[in-house]
This record gives structure tokens, sequence and C-alpha cells, in this order.
């Protein structure tokens, strides 16, 4: 549960990446995983020059600086996203963006392979881990000061950038420029920048969430930004695409149905609960008591299962309000 | 490419020029088994390529349902004939009972992946497809406990060849004088399989059920307003894409006769998507070239890559794999920037993206 919650809110960033960029142009950002990824590499180059450098600086102000250098590195690949595969075809056939986004997603896996290669990266873990006790019983659940620094960071992210979008001028002009482009053109609004700065605040939470996913689980890849993009845009369509709470709350609930998934299915489909009904089975459960039909390595099919299913029965999302052309 | 072939206007001209493309097409493997029997083996895998990416086109470039996890069916197929011509389950049915069987069991998989996801649109089918596609390989990889079907990672090796009676496709034998080895006895199996494939994909596009295809495309809402039934044809699209993509895939296990899900990531998805939109989406010919020309560029790639920078920098510095993803990438890019309708556009493609412009 508490392993749910921290994924979730990771998940939770990278999903306000999508549904930010959802929101203003009705496109899907294909390549914001990638920008994850990017900004995991970024600040595993500056934490480990800095820790092997013997700076004697505290480790939280390394992972601090790493973070600080990874911000920016993404908002350059945002914008640059944003104006090389997005803004000359905002008016050509949808199928045309999500290619060229598609085509740089790979250049970016590719370039990152070159630079930081091809091998999984192990993330220096310079703040030691120190669990805490929840429950009083020994095997009961425990949270590290890790996770918590993670709930909390994106929870202060999530409230900030809710902050941003309903009490700033900036946030006033992009949920004008979300709603009707070129009313908000003739309102003095340069939607370009608009655009722009909304793929650069994604592609920033991008990169705090890419370094969170990077010290969570001890490891940066080139190719980890995929299946993370993957997974956080069920999230966001789980809340609700284009809804910056649905995404907070689509990545939380991602999170904790993917843990406590992965962590019940073997039991549920272990096939020994119905060796009462076949002797064949009794038999071979003796043998082997963990005859499960499927085990924890299908963790990243629920995911799946989980968009499908929302796409389905409520394609507008937990708490989107319901769009004819949505769907 | 067209006036060539064109009967009507010119024949003599138009049947000279097939003529000649024939006997080019007849030669050729002999002109490059004496490069060497691996360019005979690519030929055939580029072959495959146009399979798959015609299978792709029906789903993207006619009915315009963009795809990402057209690699799943590719998959579906090449294990379904692995599974039932191989010592795995000690099965060895012959090859033409198990190819339909393949594209059976694939359009199965196409119709399943298709009804849930019928009513999204674009970009949200996009994901959903790539969803799928990751599914079927995952399971690829576990389905191995507890009971044993896909062997998991390791795959499933010694697959058999295609066979007809005592006549092996895996086999080198003189016909007539000439020495056939195996991939040159596929390559002309492949080859009539290609056209028969090209022109069931050219008499579909002409047909109402292409043209519905095409209608659904350009506005879904006023197709069905013509009385098209949407549903029930986008549903067609996506189980015929998938049928030749099981197809292709069965013929894929023949000639590796070695398979895993290694084979079947979603980079192959891409390189396939690639394919179409490079060549043309919707344009057979275009689609044809592009699958020629990324199956093939590779491949030279892979024989130029490394001589030249060890001449220029005296070490290898980038694996020729990575310059083909970053090609890819690039061709995938510059194309929707600069050429959105593909090399060898369809007619009614460019009139659409270039109205679009304006």
């Amino acid at each position: 549960m508490v392993n749910g919650l921290t994924l979730g809110s990771v998940y939770a960033i990278v999903a306000l990446g999508y549904t930010m960029v959802y929101g203003i142009i009705q496109l899907i950002n294909f390549a914001h995983g990638e920008v994850v990824m990017i900004g995991a590499m970024v600040a595993y180059t500056v934490i480990v020059t800095l820790s092997g450098a013997h700076t004697g600086l505290p480790p939280v102000i390394i992972v601090l600086l790493g973070l600080l250098a990874a911000i920016p590195a993404c908002m350059g690949v945002g914008y640059t996203l944003e104006r090389v595969a997005y803004r000359p075809l905002r008016k050509a056939p949808r199928l045309a963006p999500l290619i060229t986004a598609i085509g740089l997603s790979i250049i970016l896996q590719h370039l990152a392979l070159i630079i930081w290669s091809r091998n999984p990266l192990p993330y220096p873990q310079i703040i030691a881990t120190v669990p805490y006790h929840i429950t009083s019983t020994p095997n009961g659940a425990t949270i590290t000061n890790v996770q918590i620094a993670i709930i909390f960071g994106s929870l202060s992210m999530m409230g900030g950038l809710l902050l941003l979008v309903y009490k700033t001028k900036l946030g006033i002009a992009m949920r004008a420029t979300a709603q009707n482009q070129q009313v908000a053109g003739l309102m003095g609004i340069d939607i370009n920048k608009v655009i722009s700065l909304t793929f650069v605040i994604g592609a920033a939470l991008g990169a705090v969430a890419g370094v969170m996913v990077g010290s969570y689980y001890g490891i940066a890849h080139y190719q980890m930004g995929f299946i993370l993009g993957l997974k956080a845009f069920s999230a966001a369509v789980l809340g609700g695409i284009g809804n910056l709470a649905g995404a907070m709350l689509g990545g939380l609930l991602l999170g904790v149905i993917e843990a406590l998934g992965a962590g019940y299915v073997g039991d549920l489909t272990n096939l020994c609960n119905l060796s009462d009904w076949s002797d064949a089975l009794a038999s071979r459960c003796e043998s082997d008591p963990n005859l499960t039909l499927f085990g924890s390595n299908y963790q990243d099919v629920f995911a799946f299962l989980v968009l499908i299913a929302v796409l389905i029965f409520r394609p507008s999302g937990l708490l989107g309000e319901r769009v004819s052309d949505r769907a | 490419m067209r006036s060539l072939f064109d009967t009507h206007k010119n024949p003599k001209l138009a049947w000279a020029g097939m003529a000649i493309a024939a006997a080019a097409l007849l030669v050729l493997p002999f002109a490059l088994a004496s490069v060497g029997t691996a360019w005979v083996r690519i030929t055939n895998l580029a072959i495959l390529y146009c399979f798959l990416a015609l299978g792709l086109n029906i789903v993207v470039g006619f009915a315009g349902l963009l795809d990402l996890g057209y690699i799943a069916f590719y998959a579906v197929g090449a294990y379904v004939y692995a599974l039932l011509a191989s010592p795995h389950f000690n099965l060895h049915l012959p090859f033409w009972v198990i190819l339909p069987i393949g594209a059976a069991v694939a359009c199965f998989f196409g119709v399943i992946l298709g009804a849930p996801t019928l009513k999204l649109r674009g970009d949200y089918l996009a994901i959903v497809t790539l969803g799928f596609g990751e599914i079927i390989r995952i399971f690829l990889n576990n389905l191995s406990q507890p009971v044993n079907i896909t062997n998991g990672p390791q795959g499933i090796t010694l697959i058999d060849p295609f066979r007809i009676g005592s006549f092996s496709f895996a086999k080198r034998e003189t016909i007539l004088g000439l020495d056939f080895s195996g991939p040159v006895k596929y390559y002309y199996l492949f080859l009539v399989i290609l056209i028969a494939v090209m022109i069931i994909n050219m008499r579909l596009q002409d047909s109402r059920l292409g043209r519905a295809w095409e209608a659904i495309r350009e506005d879904e809402v006023a197709a069905r307003a013509m009385g098209i039934n949407t549903r029930n044809i986008k549903l067609l699209a996506f189980a015929m894409g998938a049928s030749f993509g099981g197809i292709a895939g069965g013929m894929f296990s023949a000639i590796q006769g070695f398979i895993s899900p290694e084979s079947f990531v979603l980079v192959e998805s891409v390189m396939v998507l690639a394919m179409v939109v490079l060549g043309g989406m919707g344009n057979i010919w275009g689609v044809v070239l592009g699958a020629i020309l990324l199956s093939f560029v590779p491949e030279v790639l892979r024989y130029t890559v490394a001589p030249v920078q060890e001449a220029l920098f005296g070490r290898m510095l980038l694996e020729p794999e990575v310059i083909r993803m970053l090609l890819f990438g690039l061709a995938l890019v510059l194309m929707m920037l600069f050429r959105p309708a593909g090399i060898l556009p369809s007619a009614l493609r460019k009139r659409e993206l270039e109205g679009a412009k304006t």
C-alpha cells in the first residue's frame, strides 16, 4: 500500500504532464516518458560526479543539485519537442504529430543510449534509507524516508501546479487557450507562448518524476521512459484526461491498484486453492505449493487492463466531464 | 510506375515493362547469391516486412486507425506456427494447414483488440493498441508456467521449414542444372505470395469495402450517415490486417527456425509503421517501397558503418543498430514535417494533407 502510494505519486506527476498538454491542445505528448527518462539520466550524471568528487556536500544537497540540473535540461527537451513535433503540425491531421512524437521519442532514447550506454545505470543511493514502522507488528507496514520525501514532494508540486493554473495570470491564459485558441488569441494572449510554457512546465514535472523514479528503484535505463509514460498515460485517462485533479487521483489510484494487484494476483490465481476439486492438481501442489496461474511478473499488465476498462466503460475518466468527441 | 503497368493506356509498353520486371525478379536471387547467401535471406525478410507493412496499411492507410501494437499479430502467427510445427508439443502439421490457422487465430485477436477500442479516436487507439502489443509480449514471456506453452524467454527452437511432401524449402538441391539453396526457394515462394497479397490489396482498395474504409478515414460521421456500418467495417479492417500479420508471422517462424518474445518488441511495430509512413500511407506501391527501403538500408549500414568509422576515428563510435534507430526516428519526423504523404503518396492522402495545410 505504501509502495503503491509512492509509485502512484510518481505516476501522478508524470500524468500531470500528459494531461496539461492534452488539456491545452488535445494531443497526447507521446514523448513525455522520454522526458522523464532524460531527467533521471541528467540527475544521475550530476549526482555521480558530485558524490564521487568528495565535495563534502551533504547528500540531500547533491540530490537537490541533480534535480536542479535535470529540470532545465528537461525544459529544454520539452520546448524542443513542442517546436519540432507539435507546432508545425498544429493544424495537420491528428496522425501527423503523433508520428513525429514517436519518431522523436526514438531519437531521444537512442541519444540517451549513446550518451549513457545501454546498460542499466545503478542510481547511487547516497541518502541512506531509514525505514519507519507504521504498525507495531514486526512484519507490519514500513515507510522509508525516501518514500516520505517522494510522496510529500509530489503532493506539494501538485498543490503548486493547482495554484499556478487557478490563481495566476499565466494559469488564466492557459485555461483560456484550452477553451478556445482563437478567441484567446483575440484577447491578447500569445498562444504560442502559452502552449510552449505548458510543455515546459510539464517537462519540469517530468524531470522531478525522473529523479524520484531513479532514486526509488535505484536504476536508470534508456528505455525506462516508455513503460512509465504508458502507465502515467493510463493514470491520466483513468482520472479524466485534461483534468488536473483527475490526473493526480488517477495516478495515486493506479499506483495502489498495481501494487496490490501484483501482491495478490499470485494468491488469487493460485491453483492450489482449487485442489479440493481435482486430485491431479492436489498431487502437483504437494510438490510445488506455488502453482500460480499469474504471478507478480504480470504487474505491468494491470495498468493496461485499467486503461482498457476505463476507455470502455467511462471514456471521460473518473473526474472528467462528458465531451462528445473525446471517445 | 502506374503508367508503366497500365494495360489500358499503352498495352505494349505495359506488357514489356511487366516482362522486364518479372525477368529481373526471377534472376535477382541468383545475382544476390553470387554476392552472398546472406543477401538472399535479407531479401526474404524484406518481403516478409512487405507483408507486414501491407497488412498494417489496411488498418492505418485504408481505414485510418493508428495501430501501434501490430507486431502482436505477427507474434501470434509466429507462435501458432512454432507450436504446431516443432518438437515442442511434438506436432508437425504441414504449413498449408497451419498458415490459415495462424491467420484465423491472429484475426480472432484482431477482433478482440478491435471490439473494445472501436469507439476510440486516433490517439487513444494508438496507446491502447500499444498496450495490447505489450500485454501479448508479457504473456509470451511468462506463459511457461504453470503449463509450459511458450517456453518463456528461451523461445521455441527447431521449427519445421515449409515442406510439401518430400520437397523441403530448407534443403539445397539442383533443379534443371541450377543450384537452388534454401533461401532461394523461399524467395520464389514468398515472391508468389507477395504478388498475390498485393493483388488482393489492390482489389480491396477499389472494392466496396475499400471505399467504405476510405470514407471512415475521411469522416466517420459522414460515413455513418451514408449508411456504412462503421463498427463492422472497422472491425473488418482490424481483422484483415491482423490475419495478414498472422500469415507473415508463420512464414517468419519457418524461415528462422527459432522464435522468442525478443523478436516482437514495440520497436518492430514502430518499424513497420515507419515503413507504411515512409512509403506513403494508403498507397500499395509506396508501402512496398517503404518496406524494402527500410529493410535494406539497415543491412547496408551494417556492412558500411563499421569500416567507415574505423577509417575515420580508428574505432567504433556508434553501433550500426543505434544509427539505424536514429535514422528511423529522424525519418519519421522529417517525413511528417516535409512530406507527410510519403515518398509515393496516395492521390487522396495527398489532397487531404495539402488541403489541411492551407
